[in-house]
């Protein structure tokens, strides 16, 4: 099977979902670049070059290049949603969500149901988040539980390649607003894509490790730092669960549920702040019904409750480290009451 | 009213200032000395330069992303910004903003903002402040073409306008936002008649004429000084470096930058003049150059030997009392 980036994965997701689907378009800030330059059209085909290539196959109606206006972006996809296209719109970085939350959460996530079931929202939001680039406070956040509380809204964190291209596909064709967070750190990475159209569906967590003795959720790039931490216990004999749920909404809560009540003990790692976040929301449900199942309290390893800090020592201070993640494994593990 | 010998080789030597420490910056940036991302203010130094000898220490100013040449210009410490830049110890930000948010509080500088179109309300809640302190404080914002475009821009405006602030939108229009023109992206094509649309006036200038935005930018302090509400100024302009360092600039015409850097380059333009003027001799100029180049090889120098900051801080600053 062939090896391709995450980058790459996803950009074939859109490539193929635009060749089977006409109503499927793309728009944001220098998806194609260059527009009104004198060189090359295309020439970032987004900051990142996930959109690399969409410009020269699918032309300027369906590749569209925005002025810097999230406001008007996040909305006229949202109304083009309602009214036949199917957009996945550009959100460049996570951070700028507070320029155009508005219309993604007040009008695209609550169509349907205000509406009465009348209207629908078919729509993507592409967008990148992470921190440990030194991207400082506004160019660094993962804001997953800001749009994960919100009902109407559907919201996918793919880690690896294979994943994003299925998820993405299943994202393009579903008919609620799907808002799916690139992390910036896995461009670069590459696993087995296939080359053929397939679907990943949602509220389906992923099984990296099979263990006994913890379970250790994971959300985003996390996740993959969980699976190299319970490498390494594993040749000590402690054996994990790695959970990737995939989609924070829908959440496999089973899925967790089920791990717990085999390990009896929970780590969650989110690089967002500690408050009201997904580890949070995971930790408070895990509570509710599997409490019976605990051996040890439930251990969330997070970010700190701070902006996130330029310098690099404070930068890597602030986020969750494989380290962070051992330390909690072993903390459940040699819990006693 | 334009300026005279001494006010010109303060403006040049703010210019040069500004030049040698963002290629300084640049050469840093890619020995791997500086973190991040990094925006330059090459080639824009008069717009800067210009409009910041108009204002005292106690106006205000807020920046862009591309923020280091608004806070050279309006005195902010270039030993302290080359420290933040390198996230090191006594930085501006003590090492928690890093380029894309400068700032010298002290010197009126609000600071830069990495969100496109972030700046323009917040310049209409100072001017707000001055207007109701009773101070006769101004403040400006510098936007680009890019930030031109966003909503928060035109509500700031308006908001202006309606309450007649003391607020000047100084649009530094480079061609550029990424790599996006600003005759596609912009669509009435100005930026100063669409301001002017908003109810106040704007002034257009080109931005490669210290003389000419010193003057543009004198007329548009002293209107918002006397009460007379906002005020618009498009300065036109091009950037000599990529969007950011490493930008390929793929969108970018043959020889585009090498023909700006010949056509348009504030310095050149601003030397010739003055010595043609008689404001300066070749000399004076040349010593400026020296003194400039080596005060920025020493702020270099500190910052590279400074350490970063210490991780006991990352919980500091985050409230105004403890937690
Ligand atoms: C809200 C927001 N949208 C997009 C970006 C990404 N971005 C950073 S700078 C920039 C271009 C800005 O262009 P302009 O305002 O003309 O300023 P210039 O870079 O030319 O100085 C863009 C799109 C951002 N930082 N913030
Ligand atoms: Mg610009």
């Amino acid at each position: 099977m062939p090896i391709k980036t995450y980058r790459q994965a996803i950009n074939e997701a859109m490539a193929q979902e635009m060749r089977r689907d006409s109503t499927v378009i793309v728009i944001g800030e220098d998806v194609a670049g260059g527009a009104g330059c004198d060189g090359d059209r295309d020439a970032y085909g987004g900051v990142m070059g996930v959109t690399k290539g969409l410009f020269p196959e699918f032309g300027e109606s369906r590749v569209i290049d925005t002025p810097i206006t999230e406001s008007a972006i996040m909305g006229a996809a949202a109304g083009a949603a309602q009214t036949g296209l199917r957009p996945v719109a550009e959100l460049m970085f996570m951070d700028f969500l507070g320029v155009c939350f508005d219309q993604i959460y007040n009008q695209a996530a609550k169509f349907r149901y205000m509406f009465g079931g009348k209207a629908q929202c078919p729509m993507v939001v592409r967008t990148m988040a992470g921190a440990g680039l030194r991207g400082g406070a506004q160019h660094s956040q993962n804001l997953t539980q800001m749009v994960t509380m919100v009902p109407g809204l559907k919201v996918v964190c793919p880690t690896n390649a294979y994943d994003a291209k299925g998820l993405l596909i299943t994202a393009i064709r579903d008919n609620d607003c799907v808002i799916f967070v690139e992390d910036k750190f896995l461009y670069e990475t590459s696993c087995e894509v296939p080359d053929e159209i397939y679907t990943i569906p949602f509220g389906e967590a992923n099984f990296l490790r099979e263990g006994s003795d913890v379970t250790i959720v994971g959300i985003s790039n996390t996740v993959n730092k969980a699976v190299a931490v319970a490498d390494r216990l594993a040749a000590e004999g402690i054996s994990c669960d790695v959970i990737d749920p995939r989609t924070t909404s829908p959440l496999d809560e089973e899925a967790i549920i089920e791990s717990v009540e085999t390990t009896g003990r929970l780590v969650i790692v989110d690089e967002m702040t500690p408050r009201c976040g997904i580890a949070a929301d995971i930790s408070s449900i895990v509570a509710e019904k599997a409490f019976g199942a605990l051996r040890a309290p439930i251990r969330k390893v997070t970010a700190a409750h701070s902006p996130i800090p330029f310098a690099p020592a404070l930068e890597d201070a602030w986020m969750p480290q494989e380290s962070d993640i051992e330390q909690a494994v072993r903390d459940v593990l040699g819990y006693t009451r | 009213m334009s300026l005279d010998k001494k006010q010109f080789l303060q403006a040049y030597r703010t210019m040069r200032t500004i030049r040698d420490f963002e290629y300084r910056v640049s050469d840093e940036f890619g020995k791997g000395n500086i973190p991040g991302f990094l925006h330059l203010y090459a080639g824009q130094e008069a717009i800067a330069t210009g409009m910041c000898m108009n204002l005292d220490d106690d106006d205000y100013i807020v920046s862009t992303h591309r923020g280091h040449g608004h806070c050279i210009a309006k005195g902010g410490d270039v030993g302290d910004m080359m420290k933040e830049i390198m996230a090191k110890q006594g930085g501006s930000c003590a090492g928690k903003g890093g380029s894309m948010h400068i700032v010298a509080v002290e010197k009126g500088m609000l600071g830069a903002n990495a969100i496109v179109g972030g700046g323009p309300p917040l310049i209409v809640g100072a001017a707000l402040s001055a207007k109701t302190l009773g101070t006769d404080r101004v403040g400006v914002s510098f936007t680009g073409d890019g930030g031109s475009n966003q909503g928060t821009t035109f509500e700031a405006m308006n908001l202006a306008v309606v309450l007649k602030l003391p607020a000047i939108f100084l649009f530094e229009n480079n061609g550029y936002g990424e790599g996006t023109a600003a005759g596609y992206a912009v669509g009435s094509k100005d930026i100063a008649s669409r301001a002017a649309a908003f109810g106040m006036p704007a002034l257009k200038v080109d931005g490669a004429d210290i003389f000419a935005v010193y003057e543009t930018c004198k007329k548009a302090v002293k209107h918002c000084r006397s009460g007379k509400g906002p005020i618009a100024i498009e300065a036109s302009i091009t950037r000599f470096r990529g969007h950011f360092e490493g930008d390929a600039q793929a969108y970018r015409g043959k020889n585009e930058v090498k023909r700006l850097m010949k056509e348009m380059d504030c310095l050149t333009i601003a030397s010739a003049s003055a010595i043609k003027k008689k404001l300066a001799t070749k000399a004076q100029l040349n010593k400026i150059d020296k003194e400039v180049a080596e005060y920025i090889d020493e702020s270099a120098k500190a910052a590279l030997a400074a350490p970063g900051p210490d991780v006991s801080e990352l919980l500091t600053d985050v409230y105004s009392s403890a937690y």
